[in-house]
Parts: structure tokens; sequence; C-alpha cells
């Protein structure tokens, strides 16, 4: 492998400004990279002309002294963003051949920032899942492996092609997504940091929608800085999003290395769940030691509706995936598969372009939603959701600053291994993810160790709305005292 | 609560998706796993208690009402599978 794909984006910045090396070198590095990885499955679509055009560009802005933050910089994007004449299906087969006239607001604020795009990223179909194996191009399988097995481990999902690439150092930085977990569990699943913002921090115009109250942009990348540097990017105010908060983006870099002393990190009771593996139990508690060592006050707090974040979860979300994705009717774009009559033609286009989940969950939702059973799930949802806001708002109203608390209940699994096992089993990855969501907080994964089979495992922070920078500041404790964790290169 | 094979079909038919009767009994159980799932949420007290409606408190941005895009008609039908100068083409719809 290349040096230069060694090198963080806080590097690459260093790097090109003083011409090291140039962009277009660097985009040939990582086009290297990809083209050795191609059993990880981690890209659905290369774009390599495009990519080496956009260095070629990136160096000459770098020459004429007019670099922009991101100049140079090589990321892969997932599958989920629109991107102006690229392949942008959603990891789905109802999306064949899609190929958008318009690119994402995140996107564009990444390209406008000089940022080179390598290819589109795999991922859980819709979105909808934890393991990237629902996806229509096939599963991808983790860089990282247990010790002395040659199993193929999951890397978690949705975001599972960006956390991958990430971790196998096939792009600097990726772009993600999450509505109950699909950053910071692929994120914990392959040893790299992933943020979900703030619902409204990052804008959702051009991501094609999954569950629109939920859904949420942000960064996967190898360290806390990189996350910062492409946060900053990716956030913006937009009026094309009635949802995007008119917030100001801060300097996220400038969090890094600022004192925790005196700050009150809560410890939710409720996340100490039956079974819980020791090893995760164990991880948490090294995470608190870090934290008072360096300053910090550690305190219990209650979370008391946080059992019923999940279930409410997978009635709200199938309900507004439901909506979202009546879209796809084989009518304007994608799949069509034809029909004796238009009816038979949505019936027959659906049935044959959406995968097992995504129909599981979008029945799931057209049911709740229907005549009759519209109170008994739905709006009781809601008002389990307010609850679950709620516990939040008074934990943080009485002064706590973040709350610590393991990101997935396990480490990486086999691919297929759930295979059989009820959906539910699935749903259960996002246990300790899900309630960030329901309450628009904004919350981070950072690497904080390996299991005793050598695979990464990653630490929660939440935060209060718009506090990003908190999520980084004590991130960056455990970032410290746990170290990088880089897989070990077998393919 | 719990679903049978008819309710099951029902569904899929609001939800505009072939499904055979095979589909439909896998899709029975699997859809029961989940009510089961969510069962549970049955034992919290709502009462008094507001559904959310917007999980970031906001005001609704508006608009001047100005038209600020358009005559973009050949990139709409970019990627129909059949359509015809500007319009899409379905199969008969109307009776």
């Amino acid at each position: 492998m290349s040096d230069l794909t060694d090198l963080s984006i806080a590097e690459l910045r260093r790097g090109l400004t003083e011409k090291a090396f140039s962009a277009t070198e660097l985009a040939k590095a990582y086009l290297a990279n990809m083209e050795q990885a191609r059993d990880l499955n981690s890209y659905v679509f290369e774009t390599p002309d495009k990519a080496l055009a956009m260095a070629a560009e990136s160096d000459k802005r770098i020459a004429s002294g007019e670099a922009r933050a991101l100049e140079g910089v090589p990321l892969g994007i997932k599958d989920l963003f629109c991107t102006r004449g690229v392949h942008s299906q959603a990891g789905s087969h109802i999306l064949d051949g899609f190929e958008p006239d318009y690119e994402s607001t995140v996107t564009a604020n990444l390209w406008a920032d000089g940022a080179v795009m390598l290819g589109k990223l795999n991922m859980d179909e819709f979105a909808m899942g934890s393991s990237n194996e629902t996806s229509y191009y096939g599963p991808v399988v983790n860089p990282w492996r247990s010790k002395g097995s040659d199993v193929p481990l999951v890397p978690g999902g949705s975001s599972g092609g960006s956390a991958t690439a990430v971790a196998a150092r096939l792009c600097a930085g990726a772009t993600a997504t999450d509505t109950g977990g699909s950053i910071r569990q692929p994120a914990a699943f392959t040893g790299t940091v992933g943020i979900k913002p703030t619902y409204g921090r990052c804008s959702r115009w051009g991501i094609v929608a999954f569950a629109s109250s939920f859904d949420q942009a942000g960064p996967i990348a190898r360290d806390l800085r990189d996350a910062a540097i492409l946060l900053k990017s990716m956030a913006s105010a937009d009026p094309k999003d009635t949802t995007s908060a008119e917030i100001e983006v801060p300097d996220y870099e400038a969090a890094l290395g600022r004192s925790v002393k005196g700050l009150r990190i809560g410890i939710p009771k409720e996340y100490r769940v039956d079974g819980m593996p020791a090893e995760i139990e164990a991880l948490w508690e090294k995470g608190k030691e870090w934290l008072r060592e360096a300053g910090a006050e550690i305190e219990d707090i209650t979370l008391p509706h946080t059992k019923y974040a999940l279930p409410a979860y997978y009635i709200i979300g199938p309900a507004e995936a439901s909506s979202n994705l009546a879209r796809y009717d084989g009518v304007r774009y994608g799949l069509r598969v034809p029909g004796e009559d238009i009816v038979a033609m949505y019936e027959n286009t659906r049935a044959a372009g959406f995968g097992k989940e995504v129909k599981r969950r979008v029945m799931i939702g057209t049911y709740v939603l229907s005549a009759g059973y519209y109170d008994a799930y739905y709006l009781r949802a809601q008002k389990v959701r307010s609850l679950i806001k709620r516990d939040f708002d008074i934990v943080f109203d009485a002064g706590v600053d973040a709350i610590l608390t393991p990101t997935t209940p396990s480490a990486a699994f086999g691919v297929g291994s759930k295979e059989r096992a009820s959906p539910i089993e699935m749903y259960l990855n996002d246990i300790f993810t899900v309630t960030v969501n329901m309450s628009g907080l904004p919350g981070i994964s950072v690497p904080a160790g390996l299991t005793d089979d050598g695979l990464p495992l990653g630490l929660q922070l939440i935060a209060k709305p718009f506090d990003e920078e908190m999520l980084l500041q004590a991130a960056y404790v455990i970032e410290k005292a746990a170290g990088q964790f880089t897989p070990e290169r077998w393919w | 609560m719990s679903v049978d094979r008819d309710t099951v079909k029902h569904v899929a038919r609001l939800a505009r998706i072939a499904v055979s009767d095979a589909e439909a009994e896998a899709l029975k159980s699997e859809l029961n796993a989940i009510l089961g799932f969510v069962e549970q949420l049955n034992e919290v007290d709502v009462s008094g208690v507001e559904p959310m409606t917007a999980v970031i408190s906001m005001d609704m941005k508006r608009r001047s009402d100005i038209v600020t895009d358009g005559n973009q008609a050949d990139e709409i039908v970019a990627n129909a599978p059949a359509g015809v100068d500007h319009f899409f083409v379905v199969p008969k719809v109307v009776e």
C-alpha cells in the first residue's frame, strides 16, 4: 500500500499545500488501493476518470495559491447521496440506472471545498440494515478479521461501504448517513470515527430519503480531527431543506484538545443491558476512567424510557419509509417491470425492485399507518418518542454535558450469521444508537479498544442539540488514551 | 396484535407490492415477529403526552412566492424508463 494513503486528511492538507505530492498522485494512489480491494465490495461504482479530472483541477488551484479547505482530498460517497451524472441508487435494484441531474447539498459543499470523488460506496438497501447485507450489490466485507480466522465479518450498516473504505485506506474519508445508528455502528465495527450530527445540522436535500425525521448525513473518518474537518464542510444551512437549521457552522477542529475538567459525563444505567458482553462493560469502565483522569466528573443518570426506543423506532421509521418509498413506482426513474395495467406495473416493479428487508419495513409501515391501527401503533410510538426526548432534556437541563455509552452490544459478526434469525435480532444492533435519532441529538462513535479476538469496539458520546463540539472535546480524551486501530491487510 | 394472511395481502395491496401466497406466508411470520416486539410499547403510560411532531423545535421556514427554478423538462424526464417528448409513458390508467 502506498504511503500517501496512510496520511490523514489533516496531514494531506499540509502535504498538498507544501507540494510534497500532488492531488493527482494522491488520487492515483487511492485508485490503486481500490483496484486491489475489490474483494471487500466496498465501492458499488468507481469514478476514476472523474477523480483524476477533479484532482487535476485541484492541482491547478494549489499551484495558483487558491486551495480551498479540502482541496485534492479524495473521498468516497455513500450511494444514498445524489451525485450529478453519477450512479446514485441507494444500494437498490429499483433505482437501476438512475443518474440524477442534480447534486446533493452535502456533496456540493464538499466539491465546493475542492474534494475529489473516488466513487459511490456500498450500503444496505435504502439505508435499511445494520450489516450491509441487504444491498442489491452484495455484502461488504469488514477489513477486520478475528485473530487466526478468515471468516468474513460484516462492517456494520447501513454505511458499511463507507466504514470499510475508510478503515481499509480506500479513501481519505467518507460521507455516510445515520437514521438509527448507520454511521456510528459501522464506525464501531471498523475502528473508525463516525459522527451523526444534530438533526438539521446537515442538509437532507439530495439524499435519498428513508425516514425523514431521523435521517442525518455525517462523516466517517480515521480520527477525530479528520471527522471534524469533514463535518465542517458537510454542514450548512440550506434553504432547500425546511428542516435545515439556520445555525452557523463552528470550527469543529478547535474543540479538539479543549480541557474536559469539570465537565459532567452522564452514565445511563438503562444502557447496561442483560447479557451485555463483559468486554464491552469493561471498555465502558475504561472510558469512564480516562475521562475521570482528564478531570471530568462521572455521574450516574437515568433515561427511564430507553428500552422503548427500539420498538418505537421500528414503528415510526418504517411508517416514514413506507411514505418515502411510495415514489418508486417504475414511472419516472429506475426499474420498470411491465404489467397488464398500471397497478400491476406498480406491484410488479416494487416486488422485483425492493429487497426483503425493504419490503418488510414498507409493509410494517403501511400497516401501522392504515385505518384502524394508526392510533394503536403510530400515534402511541410518537408519544413514546416525546418521552424519550424528554428523558434527555431532563438530564441536560440538570447540567450534564455529555453522555457516555457503548456504541454497540457486540463486535462485528459473521456475514450471513444472522440469516436464519428473526429480523429483531438484527434490529438489536441499534439498541444503543437509536435513542439518539429518536431525540434528534448529536452522537459520535470513537474507537476505544479491541476485543480478545482483536475486533474493534467503539464508545458513544451523546450531547445537546448542536453541541457537536462537546462530542469532539470529550471523544478526544478517549482517542488520546485508546490510540488508533488499523486492520491488518489480508486483501 | 397479529396479522393473518389476508391482512398481509391487503397491506401488500395498499403498498402496491405484488406478493405471492408463499411470500405472504413468510411475511406473515416476519411481520408478526415485529408486531410482537413492538407490543411492549403498551406498557408505557402515555396519558397527557403529546405525540412528537418535530424532533428539533424550529419555526417553519418560508420563502417569497417567486419562481426560482424550472424550464428543466429534459432533465426531469432524462431517467424515465419510457417516455415520449416530455411525457412519462405508462400502461393505461383509465378504464
